[in-house]
């Protein structure tokens, strides 16, 4: 089944205190220098990729995947194997 | 490039963003007057948050002067420090002394529920902790609009998660605190966190940057984009009936990196390494350099691209404004600055020397060498506007006081359904569902918490606590917000009596419409004219606390929310006497005198459709206080006592029935909607043992307490009020129903 693909990051200019753990975490192991930020990623299967379906997925996406207020997201299909 | 104070000096004519950050025009040309040419885009930035309402207190100044009319001293002592410091401090013997303040995060909380509850809990807490004190205890008082609305249902669970989050996180036990539900807080619910913390007299630290060659130290996390202008933008607007108009970035709070300041400053302070400190709040370092500046008595140069920054492109402006979470500001003996470094690597917090103080008396802020800012620190923090807004008592108030809730018919539903309204009405239902969602219990030093009527915490080994109850009854301050206050005041007096605490010291805060609006600001000056007349009969000083104005969504303002947070001290903690209801055959005497009460009232509310009408029950202060004497001196005889507060005395039976999971007998005496109804104010429910019942009806008449046994606890499940039979588990079902209802609809 095709598959659209969601990425939720935290906004930039906001605090992530997950990513930053982890940044300390990769740092004690010895992996310096690797900043990271955490967000979350949403696989889903649609019967066929259409517009309509991608604008669902988007309105999905600002409404319930998303907390636009402190979050940014991305729609996009992914690549068949 | 800059814009340095010279290209100011030389471009005075640039067209300036006055505006978009809330300024006046007049207030613009006051800053071009102080400093004698245009300011900076970062002078510009720091005048304009803390020249905000929220900063500023610019409408509030004139009216919170009278605060400071009040004797400094409480039933225990004097105050350690009061008004205008972070948080008041009061001595509570054996050498302790407590800190306590509550404040308001009510627009960030609306736009971002969990985060902005989150961060109001940790502004809180910092406020706390840079009195010296270790934070022990944290309380909410909640404001949301109505429990069936979709927008309530999306606000009341971000909120209580935000609040537990960090709350839980820190470690810190919620003691108490209350959820109110009116029409008038949706689309502008209302977060006050209260913080309280322990101290020893000697480690109470002051505000200040004396001591030229001093060095200004940041320490705490790093500075990013977080509610640029938040305080100025968004506290000090009114939303729109469709939402904020603009929506700045909104803090997000790192709870774990708070508990890790906390435990450094804490050991900073008792290393002695510090000699003045600022937590970074509402304005971030606009707040913290320019206050400590000008609490201190020489100038401070700043060089502020020293600051340790999450996001590398900010402007110096924007650093200015950040309002980034979990950062405090040290000023620090030079000798002493590695040891400072040292304890703050030792818990990973990264500190920065980004200044030092100087012997001028200006606050000059360096950006790559250049001079961003070149100000009298004063102008900034504490001489900005004042206004004396226009207030007038509105035209409305007559027809609504007039509409008594008195003369509304007693006999619309049979008396046993209105027991069952007023039980189940939102104002009134169990808040398990928002209680159990903290940790009450966290420390192990708590001794009432939750569903007990006040919070309590012991401070030492030998027994000695303090007692918290924060309290406010909107609908009251809208019939009449000088009586409003002065209730809020009693109830939280009064709840805290009830435990056999003596209540000693107020905070409070005031969340109130647009200042703009002389209806809003009359309801304002009155709530503290009220409030001021009430503590100064109490004997209770106010220590802090703070404003929040703009709450009002489009042309609707809330209902007038003074709220009062009352401390109270007591000398052993193993003597308080629980709200619960004591063991079968015990004796339930009602104190205080019962009137025909009901304006204002859950009652009228939930029986008559949402009634608002009338003049509030009569404040009897005195009352009040005989209540509090017989209470300090007697309560070694009661097994229980109850406040009677919204929902009368069948709330408060019902209540410490279901709590105790015991059945109960209640007499009616007089006419039963007031009798069981009624909201007459210096009430308690005590539970007396036949045993003692002499001796506790000649305690109550020395104190000139009216006292009538009105019941007795039952064995069983049965609880009979009057004529009406109901199952404990009816009731309780009826009162524990209509949160998790709501919230998991």
């Amino acid at each position: 089944m095709p598959r659209i693909i969601v990425d939720v990051m935290p906004k930039p200019e906001i605090l992530d205190p997950q990513g930053k753990a982890i940044t300390g975490v990769l740092e004690k192991l010895g992996h310096t220098g690797l900043s990271v930020r955490q967000g979350k990623r949403f696989e889903i299967e649609v019967d066929q990729i259409t517009d309509a379906r991608l604008d669902e997925v988007r309105k999905a996406a600002s409404e319930v995947l998303a907390n636009e207020v402190i979050e940014n997201f991305t729609v996009r299909v992914e690549e068949a194997q | 490039m800059a814009d340095t104070t010279a290209n100011a000096a030389n471009t005075p004519d640039v067209e300036q963003p006055w505006a978009d950050l809330g300024l006046k025009e007049d207030e613009y040309q006051r800053i071009r007057e102080i400093l004698g040419r245009r300011p900076t885009a970062a002078e510009l930035a720091m005048y304009s948050v803390m020249w905000s309402e929220h900063c500023s207190y610019k409408s509030s100044k004139v009216h919170l002067r009278k605060f400071g009319d009040l004797p400094k001293t409480t039933p225990r002592g004097e105050l350690l420090a009061g008004i205008g410091e972070n948080a008041g401090v009061l001595d509570i013997g054996n050498g302790w002394a407590v800190t306590f303040k509550i404040e308001s995060h009510n627009h960030p909380s609306y736009v971002e529920p969990h985060q902005g509850a989150a961060t109001g809990v940790g502004g809180i807490v910092r406020d706390i902790l840079a009195m010296g004190a270790r934070p022990v205890g944290v309380m909410d008082s909640l404001r949301f609009g109505p429990l069936d609305l979709p927008d309530t249902q999306r606000v009341l669970p971000g909120v209580v998660a935000g609040v537990g989050t960090y709350g839980n996180c820190l470690g810190l036990p919620n003691i108490g605190g209350e959820a109110f539900f009116d029409p008038t807080y949706s689309g502008n619910p209302l977060v006050n966190a209260l913080g309280v913390g322990v101290l020893k007299h000697e480690d109470l630290h002051l505000a200040h940057a004396s001591g030229t060659g001093n060095k200004v130290v940041l320490y705490g996390a790093t500075t990013g984009g977080d509610g640029i202008g938040g305080v100025s933008v968004l506290a000090s607007e009114t939303f729109d009936a469709d939402g904020p108009a603009k929506r700045p970035s909104v803090q997000v709070g790192d709870p774990f990196m708070e508990k890790l300041l906390i435990e450094c400053t804490l050991e900073l302070f008792a290393a002695g390494v510090v000699t003045g400190i600022q937590d970074l709040g509402g304005a971030g370092l606009s707040c913290a350099t320019s206050e400590l500046a000008s609490a201190g008595d020489g100038g401070m140069h700043i060089e502020l691209d020293r600051t340790p920054l999450r996001d590398s492109s900010l402007s110096p402006e924007e650093i200015l404004m950040s309002e980034s979470q979990e950062r405090m500001m040290a000023v620090v003996e030079p000798g002493r600055v590695d040891e400072f470094m040292e304890i703050c690597a030792k818990w990973d917090v990264e500190a920065t020397v980004i200044g030092e103080v100087t012997d001028g008396d200006r606050l000059v802020i360096d950006w790559h060498g250049e001079t961003v800012v070149d100000v009298p620190p004063r102008t900034v923090a504490h001489d900005g506007p004042v206004y004396e807004r226009p207030y007038a008592r509105p035209e409305w108030i007559d027809k609504v006081n007039a509409d008594a809730a008195e003369d509304l018919a007693r006999d619309a539903l049979p008396l046993r359904e209105q027991v069952l309204r007023v039980m189940g009405a939102p104002n009134v239902a169990d808040r398990t569902w928002i209680t159990e969602q903290y940790d009450r219990y966290v420390l192990g030093d708590t001794v009432l918490a939750r569903p007990e009527s006040a919070g309590m915490i012991r401070v030492d080994e030998d027994g000695l606590g303090v007692a918290l109850s924060v309290d406010c009854n909107g609908r009251i301050a809208y019939l009449n917000p000088y009586l409003g206050a002065q209730h809020a005041l009693a109830q939280a007096y009064r709840c805290v009596a009830a435990t056999g605490a003596e209540p000693v010291a107020v905070s409070d805060c005031l969340n109130f419409g647009s200042p703009e609006d002389p209806s809003a600001m009359w309801q304002f000056v009155e709530a503290i004219l009220g409030l001021v007349d009430g503590c100064r009969e109490l004997g209770t000083p106010v220590t802090g606390g703070n404003v929040s104005f703009y709450n009002q969504t489009g042309e609707t303002a809330i209902v007038p929310t003074p709220t009062v947070g009352v401390l109270g001290v007591i000398d052993d903690v193993a003597t308080r006497v629980s709200s619960k209801l004591p063991d079968v055959g015990h004796e339930l005497w009602l104190l205080g005198e019962s009137r025909d009460e009901l304006s204002g009232s859950v009652w009228a509310d939930v029986v008559h459709d949402g009634h608002l009408g009338g003049m509030p029950p009569k404040v009897d202060l005195e009352a009040e206080k005989r209540l509090v004497a017989l209470m300090s001196e007697a309560h070694g005889l009661v097994a229980s006592a109850r406040p009677l507060v919204e929902g009368g005395l069948v709330r408060a039976a019902v209540e410490s029935a279901i709590i105790a999971g015991r059945g109960v007998e209640i007499e009616q005496q007089g006419e039963p909607v007031a009798w069981w109804f009624g909201e007459s104010s210096a009430r308690l429910l005590v539970g007396v043992d036949p045993a003692v019942a002499a001796e506790w009806n000649a305690a109550c008449e020395k104190h000139e307490v009216p006292a009538v046994r009105v019941g007795t606890v039952l064995d069983g499940t049965q609880v009979r009020l009057g004529d009406m039979e109901f199952s404990l588990e009816e009731l309780s079902g009826t009162w524990r129903a209509p949160i998790p209802a709501a919230m998991e609809s």
